[in-house]
């Protein structure tokens, strides 16, 4: 095992050292965040199995989540979550100006940035809010919903487009696949919550700019830590996105 | 700064991140809210001990009523009370019993009494680093599974008993509140106990891995790490990666419990009640989640104290661990294989015979790895110079409990023969030897063996002795038979075996049983009182006892933050180089430097305490010898 000092200092991996020259905090980051993927991977796991399971009577996503708020009654198929999701990329586009600007020890601009992120965050879980309303309106409950088919056994798609959307009253639809509710709250919830926290860190970390902490510290990297996680969030929305609401 | 006790010092031998917010210490932040590494191995061991008694107590007082179904024992009435009316254990407190049995051993024993413990003891030790990557998070993983056990015992004093589920809960019966008593306030707070216990195990976790990654010193490549810490690597990747899925189908079950969804529950009958308002939910898509976890947590338990045993076995056969790099490669085998074969805890759920073909395929390749260990184990005690501590005992121990419960496991592995052996007692035998007992010999070696390193102190050998052999026997006659009853058809679970006429030919090898299961519990007091009056009044440890080459043996005796009083260690070789030919000692520390032998005795840091180890002085071509005992064997003397 006689290895010659040249090949100790050439390898990255011969200790006393960082691999990957990254810090221990950013790296237990990374892993939480792999671990965090295993978790929202479950969730979307079993998403799939039960709406295999019960494709036949599945509703249609862009039927149902149809609303937009001030407009008045109209037909406006994912409309309103499209522009949740583009909140939540255009606070990922904020939060990477802000790392930027923390390469550039750039204190203003990473005060400001932080706090366009901040608003983004909390504009996305507004809308979310919102949705969660109108869906509970229009007779979501986490153990059942009324999505289902009409009494004379056409889908709620097929009701839709027969009676129009607002023709169409409750008293048609039946019971829908109680998991089509069940599992929108849990996920969405989940997703919430996870921005949720993603909020409180990213206040946590703009009230540590604005006393200037990271300046004295010489670096920003707290900035780049709840970045990381930001942009977890937001990942992990482009894929509940997906399966909740396009397919 | 300050000097408060015997067990541990404060000096200023830390170097970075963590060295900055240093206070003096109090009583509160070095025994109780410590954040070094040490002391916290030490709560996760003595937690993880007390927990331990209170499993192994259970299971005796289930074991007595196997053998002697139906009678009066004081002791059950004594400890259980209401459960245990007349001295009779209640038949749903039977099942309380088992399953807060296997929790426990299952997750507050063997994965966070022993990987908790020595991965934190170790790793920053081994790899020679101050402390973990983050101390803070270090302390919160501990105190959540604190927490998360207290929770856990607690459901014993609720008025409906502990979760009855069995340690899987499987639904219905875990996600149906009036099935049973035990599905009441029992269950929620087992799912409490265990999402703190998921919290406990991803602090550790993403700790461990960053450690090992970013923190070894200088000369401590990747391939010179000592397998327990490749072990404890691997263990904390599984373990990151499979708990989040359990906690994932925990919600799900949580829901289902309290907030009357659908994710596990269809429209079932229940007797007395009627179906159930529940629709299009399916119970297997828990035991599919939940064995995706549960599988690679019965490596994240084993993996360990195979590390354990390597580097035990190694220093006391005073030879380099056979096949290092092929030990690596099986544990990353093992670790990749155990998530991709789940589904054969599941073959009769009605799952897809293709399906379970695959799933079977990849379980018996998981026999390839398990044997290139076994075999590396055996070709190093080979023609070893061998020392039997207790440690070293317990090791081997390992080794054979390894290949019987091993061996079962090919059986299992078999969709076709499943669908007999499928929750028997055949199954109990299997993972109690592999698995619980294997893994239990592995903490035990561990134990003896840094035990002067944790506490500064001697066990005593020769309790460790009687210790061994009758834990050693009694795990054999205890989990031996039970591969007979379960080939016979005998199910686990069962609280009476009297009740089916068939079983009762059994009724004389379950007394056998539960006497050896006693004789095997009070043992454990030679443990115990080792370990506990050691502490105190035990001979003083010497610095390096076993005359290891690796780094945690060149640390002061007495503990103090931050490990080595001066600068770290610098490591030179691989930690597996004993009998090194040439050498005047038989081994060689890691961070000795190699060029100038004559430099040895001066920058020697390590004492020899027992000159008496015996280096052979002759060397043996042992492929002769190997030869020379098969021509015996086959008669073919030449002589």
């Amino acid at each position: 095992m006689a290895t010659t000092t040249v090949q100790e200092t050439e390898s990255i991996w011969k200790g006393g050292r960082s691999p990957f020259k990254v810090s221990y905090g950013k790296l237990m980051m990374w892993f939480f965040l792999l671990s965090d993927a295993f978790t929202f991977s479950s969730l979307l796991v079993f998403y799939g199995a039960a709406r295999y399971s019960l494709a036949d009577v599945w509703p249609l996503p862009d039927m149902v989540f149809n609303h937009f708020p001030l407009v008045g009654h109209y037909h406006l198929p994912l409309f309103f979550v499209s522009l949740m999701t583009f909140i939540l990329i255009f606070s990922s586009v904020t939060m990477v100006l802000a790392v930027e600007a923390g390469h550039r020890n750039s204190h203003k601009e990473v005060g400001k940035y932080m706090l366009w992120t901040i608003i983004g965050g909390l504009a996305f879980l507004g809308c979310q809010a919102w949705e969660w309303s109108v869906f509970i309106g229009d007779g979501a409950k986490l153990y059942s919903n009324n999505f289902g088919l009409t009494a004379d056994g056409k889908s709620y798609a097929e009701g839709l487009k027969v009676f129009g959307h607002y023709e169409w009253s409750e008293g048609l639809r039946t019971a829908g696949p109680a998991q089509f509710s069940s599992l929108f709250f849990l996920v969405t919830g989940f997703h919430g919550f996870h921005v949720f926290s993603g909020v409180v860190l990213n206040i946590i970390v703009y009230i540590n700019v604005l006393f200037g902490t990271y300046e004295r510290r010489g670096h920003y990297e707290m900035v780049e830590k709840v970045g990381l996680y930001w942009h977890f969030v937001d990942l992990v929305w482009v894929f509940v996105f997906t399966f909740f609401y396009l397919i | 700064m300050s000097t408060t006790s015997h067990l541990e010092t404060e000096t200023h031998g830390h170097d970075d991140h963590h060295g900055h917010e240093h206070h003096k210490e109090t009583f509160i932040s070095k025994y109780v809210f410590s954040m070094d590494h040490k002391m916290i191995s030490r709560q996760f061991l003595i937690t993880g001990i007390i927990m331990g008694c209170i499993g192994v107590f259970m299971s005796i007082l289930f074991r007595l009523q196997l053998a002697w179904p139906s009678e009066s024992f004081g002791i059950i009435e004594t400890f259980l009370g209401k459960w245990g009316k007349d001295g009779i254990l209640d038949p749903n407190f039977y099942l309380a019993l088992v399953t807060i049995h296997g929790t426990i051993m299952v997750f507050y024993v063997l994965t966070a009494g022993l990987s908790g413990t020595f991965s934190n003891l170790l790793i920053p030790l081994q790899i020679g680093a101050r402390d973990m990557a983050s101390p803070f998070m270090n302390m919160l993983s501990y105190w959540f599974f604190f927490l998360s056990s207290i929770v856990l015992i607690s459901s014993f004093f609720v008025e409906t008993g502990p979760a009855s589920a069995g340690w899987t809960v499987y639904p219905p019966l875990s996600a149906l509140e009036k099935a049973m008593p035990g599905s009441g306030l029992g269950m929620t707070l087992w799912l409490v106990a265990i999402i703190l216990f998921i919290v406990s195990s991803l602090l550790g976790g993403i700790n461990y891995i960053s450690t090992v990654l970013n923190m070894r010193t200088k000369g401590m490549s990747m391939d010179r790490m000592p397998l327990t810490i490749w072990s404890f690597f691997f263990t904390a990747v599984l373990g990151l990666l499979s708990f989040p899925v359990l906690l994932g189908a925990g919600l799900f079950l949580i829901f289902d419990r309290s907030f009357g969804t659908s994710f596990y529950l269809s429209d079932i009958y229940l007797n007395g009640i009627g179906a159930l308002d529940n629709v299009g939910g399916s119970p297997v898509l828990y035991q599919h989640l939940f064995w995706f976890l549960g599988h690679p947590e019965v490596y994240i338990i084993l993996m360990p104290a195979l590390g354990i045993t390597s580097e035990v076995i190694a220093n006391n056969a005073r030879k380099p661990i056979f096949g290092y790099t092929a030990m690596v490669i099986s544990l990353l085998g093992i670790s990749f294989l155990s998530f991709i074969v789940w589904g054969h805890h599941m073959f009769i759920t009605g799952m897809n015979p293709f399906l379970g073909t695959v799933f079977m395929f990849v379980t018996l390749i998981i026999a390839v790895p398990s044997a290139v260990k076994t075999f590396n184990y055996l070709a190093t005690l080979w023609k070893g110079n061998i020392r039997f501590t207790p440690a070293m005992l317990f090791a081997i121990g390992l080794v054979s409990l390894f290949i019987t419960g091993g061996l079962t496991g090919i059986y299992l592995g078999n969709a076709a023969l499943d669908i007999q052996l499928h929750d028997t007692y055949f199954v109990v035998a299997h993972f109690h030897l592999v698995m619980g007992s294997a893994s239990i010999f592995g903490m035990f070696a561990g134990i003896y063996h840094w035990y002067p390193k944790m506490f500064g102190k001697m066990m005593n050998n020769t309790l460790g002795y009687f210790h061994f052999w009758l834990t050693f026997i009694s795990a054999y006659v205890v989990f031996f038979p039970m591969h007979f009853m379960g080939l016979a058809g005998v199910p686990r679970r069962y609280y009476e075996f009297t009740l089916v006429p068939e079983f009762g030919i059994w009724m004389d090898v379950n007394v056998v049983i539960t006497i050896a299961a006693i004789v095997g519990g009070l043992a454990q007091v030679f443990f115990l009182y080792n370990f506990f009056v050691n502490i105190f009044k035990g001979e003083k440890a010497t610095q390096n006892p076993w005359q290891s080459n690796s780094l945690e043996w060149t640390t002061p005796v007495e503990h103090i933050h931050g490990n080595w009083p001066g600068p770290l260690p610098v490591v030179y070789r691989g930690p597996y180089e004993y009998s090194v030919p040439g050498r005047e000692l038989d081994y060689y520390p890691q961070n000795i430097p190699s060029d100038g032998e004559d430099d040895i005795h001066h920058t020697e840091t390590v004492k020899v305490d027992e000159p008496t180890i015996e280096t052979p002085t002759t060397e043996v071509d042992s492929s002769k010898v190997l030869f020379a005992s098969f021509a015996k064997l086959f008669g073919l003397n030449r002589a």
